[in-house]
């Protein structure tokens, strides 16, 4: 009985949202031309889902989402490693990387639009640049972490410096990298979208600016709401496979 | 004066119902120390949790000064074993002892003496504007003695305050205690699982059966009010009373 | 290591590479990477103390403003939340969709609501924002210790002492991450809703510069934007550093024991 009621609650919750989203324009609470009720975006989002049009941009969000996780998870990673693994080149690169972080991503879109213009490119740039950091913080956190003891015990045996990247430092980095890919994948899907927004290179995004551009208030909310159900999706698969391939590791951390 | 009648306490733990306590009867007269010994796992805590009124229990009733128990009444003050999570590790060890007593309302004139007075009295003079973090174990449970000695309270609960201080220490806050009842007329209840401090410090022991718990026996202790650790524990009456008290302590293990 | 060392090991770097950056670029031809010197000239010239006052002022008030508000909402709510578990299992499926909603494609909602000016900048940040501070509140409320709650009870440290004095400061760590978090949601958010509809702002004259090919102006906003993150993160660390001193001081004990 504990065991199903959350579900049921949550289930409940989203019903009365969707209630909330039914009646607030159909009662006049709010004007129907900004806010579509419920039934009228569910139609909207049929139809969108019989359009090859909708199918299509999705999958060029999927597209550059992947390429771009893609990219960005193997540079942080080797990057990761050899800045993480040599003290002095990790002393010279910290306020580097402690000043290149923060910097909006979105700062780069005008660079990215006179580079690339609105193809694809704009979006991978800006999806790699924004997820590379997620990935390079968590690996050199977790370099650092690396037990000393199990590091001079490595040494002490004479392993060569590959085994000691190999059984040593791979292994203890491994729960950062996979904390790093899933917030990289999240933020990546952010910066895909956001890009096709902005710039209008193929995606989603783009499709969410024609139907504001043209009016189209109901198909807006579906495919706003598909890029909230893609996130949600994200989400749940990279924390899924997040625990279902480190259920071995003892130290499979908590949130960051 | 604490009053325990016909305490009965049943938790439900996955559908399944496990009592806890069975049925508890003792009492507690006005300014005297009692300590409850029992097993490992014998629901000390249980029944110090409901005499403190932090926990409902399932049947039967407490009294403190003929006043039913349906929360945590005025006038008592509780030491929890784990003083790590129990002090407030964002306030220093001034503010910890004095929050209490802002809660009760106490005028600021007058609280200021009241920590100064209790913290002296624990021996931390001094030490008021650290954080408990920066404590040793032994000293951050010394101020959770003095947040309890500057609430003024009529009863006192300790919840095997000293399980997980060095035993050095633990002789040092033993006598900590008993001078701090003689001096400040207070009603003790002493939870422990060690029989030696059990009968080092108590006017009268109430030993417990292994779960579902009931009263197994109850002793008197006939030793000097002056007690120290080296003349008291060498006492013949001593190892006496300690034999009797590990004697029925075994015998409730056995569940007899 | 001593402190020059340090010094050296922190500005080396950037040195080397604005130097490579300066040395490369100095003879460049090409129309979209102009010499750096250009740029900072370009630099020196946009941005004077009348252009900040007209765009980056306003952009920042409104930051401010949508952040701020998102704290205050987010914390209230995450309070609310975390303390009451039947509405948590009410709530989270909705709270962990919207959190998953890129924040940027509020804008052309919001914008339907709010039109273009002030107020729709900062309900967009606030939008954005409040989800991350929010769902970390609620984390931190969950995770409140439970002998520091019985504590709290067993001293009568009730009703709204103990949301001060306990449950805020125990999820304080837990908050912080969420404000830090919507702090780089939120300078994005602003960027991107001047993108879309601004007669001000830095995100409007930027997308100007590159639209008018006034390249090294473009280049010295990009650079400006980056300081103004960089800023933002550092002074938020400096904040949070001070707040919860006793949080990295309980750490620290906790590691060596």
């Amino acid at each position: 009985m504990t065991r199903f009621r959350p579900v049921l609650l949550g289930a409940a919750g989203l019903a009365g949202l969707l209630l909330v989203i039914e009646l607030a324009p159909r009662t006049g609470l709010v004007d129907e031309r900004f806010l579509p009720p419920a039934s009228r975006i569910l139609a909207a989002l049929a139809r969108e889902a019989g359009s090859p049009a909708f199918w299509a941009a999705l999958g060029d969000t999927l597209v550059a989402w992947a390429l771009g996780l893609a990219v960005a998870a193997g540079a942080g990673v080797l990057a990761g490693l050899v800045i993480g693994s040599v003290p002095a080149l990790r002393a010279l690169t910290a306020s580097t990387v402690e000043f290149l972080r923060p910097i909006p991503s979105v700062a780069l879109i005008p660079l990215a639009v006179l580079l690339y213009g609105t193809g694809l490119g704009s979006t991978l740039m800006l999806v790699c640049y924004a997820a590379f950091w997620q990935v390079l913080v968590q690996v050199l956190y977790g370099v650092a972490d690396v037990d000393p003891v199990a590091f001079e015990t490595a040494r002490s045996f004479r392993f060569s410096p590959w085994a000691r990247v190999r059984y040593v430092l791979w292994p203890t980095a491994l729960p950062y990298v996979f904390t790093g890919v899933r917030l990289a994948a999240s933020v990546a899907l952010v910066l895909a979208i956001t890009a096709e927004l902005v710039i209008g290179s193929p995606g989603l995004g783009k499709e969410i600016a024609v139907a504001q551009a043209s009016e189209a208030v109901p198909a807006m909310y579906a495919l706003i709401v598909v890029t909230g159900l893609l996130g949600v999706v994200i989400n749940v698969a990279a924390r899924f496979s997040e625990r279902r391939f480190l259920a071995w590791h003892q130290s499979v951390r908590g949130e960051i | 004066m604490l009053e325990v009648k016909g305490l009965r306490k049943v938790y439900q733990a996955g559908g399944r119902e496990v009592e806890a306590l069975r049925d508890l009867t003792f009492t507690v007269d006005r300014g005297e120390l009692v300590c409850l010994v029992g097993p490992s796992g014998c629901g000390k805590t249980t029944l110090l949790r409901c005499v403190a009124g932090l926990l409902d229990p399932s049947g039967g009733e407490v009294e403190v000064d003929g006043k039913a128990v349906d929360g945590p009444p005025p006038g008592m003050a509780v030491v929890f074993q784990e003083y790590g999570r129990s002090l407030f590790p964002w306030m220093t060890v001034k503010a910890n002892v004095e929050l209490p007593l802002k809660q009760k309302k106490v005028p600021k004139p007058r609280r200021a003496e009241l920590v100064e007075q209790s913290l002296d009295a624990v021996g931390l003079t001094g030490n008021a504007d650290a954080y408990p973090w920066q404590l040793s174990g032994g000293m951050q449970q010394r101020v959770a003695i003095a947040r309890a000695v500057a609430y003024e309270p009529r009863t006192l609960l300790m919840d095997e305050p000293f399980a997980a201080v060095d035993a050095q220490t633990r002789a040092d806050l033993e006598d900590l205690v008993r001078s701090l009842w003689k001096r400040l007329d207070v009603t003790i209840l002493f939870v422990t699982h060690d029989i030696d401090e059990s009968v080092y410090l108590g006017q009268r022991v109430v030993m417990l059966s292994s779960s579902p718990t009931v009263v197994q026996d109850e002793l008197t202790i006939d030793l000097p009010a002056e007690r120290d650790q080296l003349t008291t524990r060498a006492d013949p009456r001593f190892a006496e009373l300690r034999t009797k008290v590990y004697q029925q302590i075994q015998l409730a293990k056995k569940g007899a | 290591m001593s402190f020059m060392r340090k010094i050296g090991y922190a500005v080396g770097l950037p040195l080397i590479l604005f130097g490579l950056w300066f040395v490369l670029s100095s003879g460049s031809e090409s129309f979209y990477a102009p010499p750096l010197g250009t740029i900072l000239t370009a630099f020196g010239d946009t941005w004077t103390w009348p252009a900040i006052r007209a765009d980056v002022l306003p952009s920042l008030l409104r930051l401010a403003a949508g952040y701020l508000l998102a704290a205050v909402v987010g914390v209230t709510l995450g309070v609310a939340i975390g303390l009451d578990r039947r509405l948590r299992a009410t709530v989270e499926p909705v709270l962990e969709f919207f959190r998953a909603v890129p924040p940027p494609v509020l804008v052309p909602v919001i914008m339907l609501f709010a039109g273009i000016g002030d107020a729709m900048k900062v309900i967009v940040i606030v939008f954005g924002c409040v989800w991350p501070i929010l769902l970390n509140t609620v984390e931190g409320v969950r995770a409140v210790d439970s002998v520091q709650l019985e504590t709290a009870r067993a001293y009568g440290v009730t009703g709204p002492a103990r949301i001060t004095r306990v449950i805020l400061p125990s999820a304080s760590p837990q908050i912080a991450a969420g404000l830090r978090q919507a702090l780089s949601i939120a300078i994005i958010l602003m960027v991107i809703s001047e993108m879309f509809a601004a007669s001000n702002g830095l995100g409007f004259t930027i997308v100007q510069f590159q639209r008018s090919f006034a390249i090294p102006e473009m280049w010295s906003g990009i650079i400006l934007l980056g300081l103004l993150g960089f800023g933002l993160s550092l002074l938020f660390r400096l904040a949070e550093r001070r707040a919860l001193r006793w949080y990295e001081g309980l750490r620290a004990a906790q590691r060596t024991r």
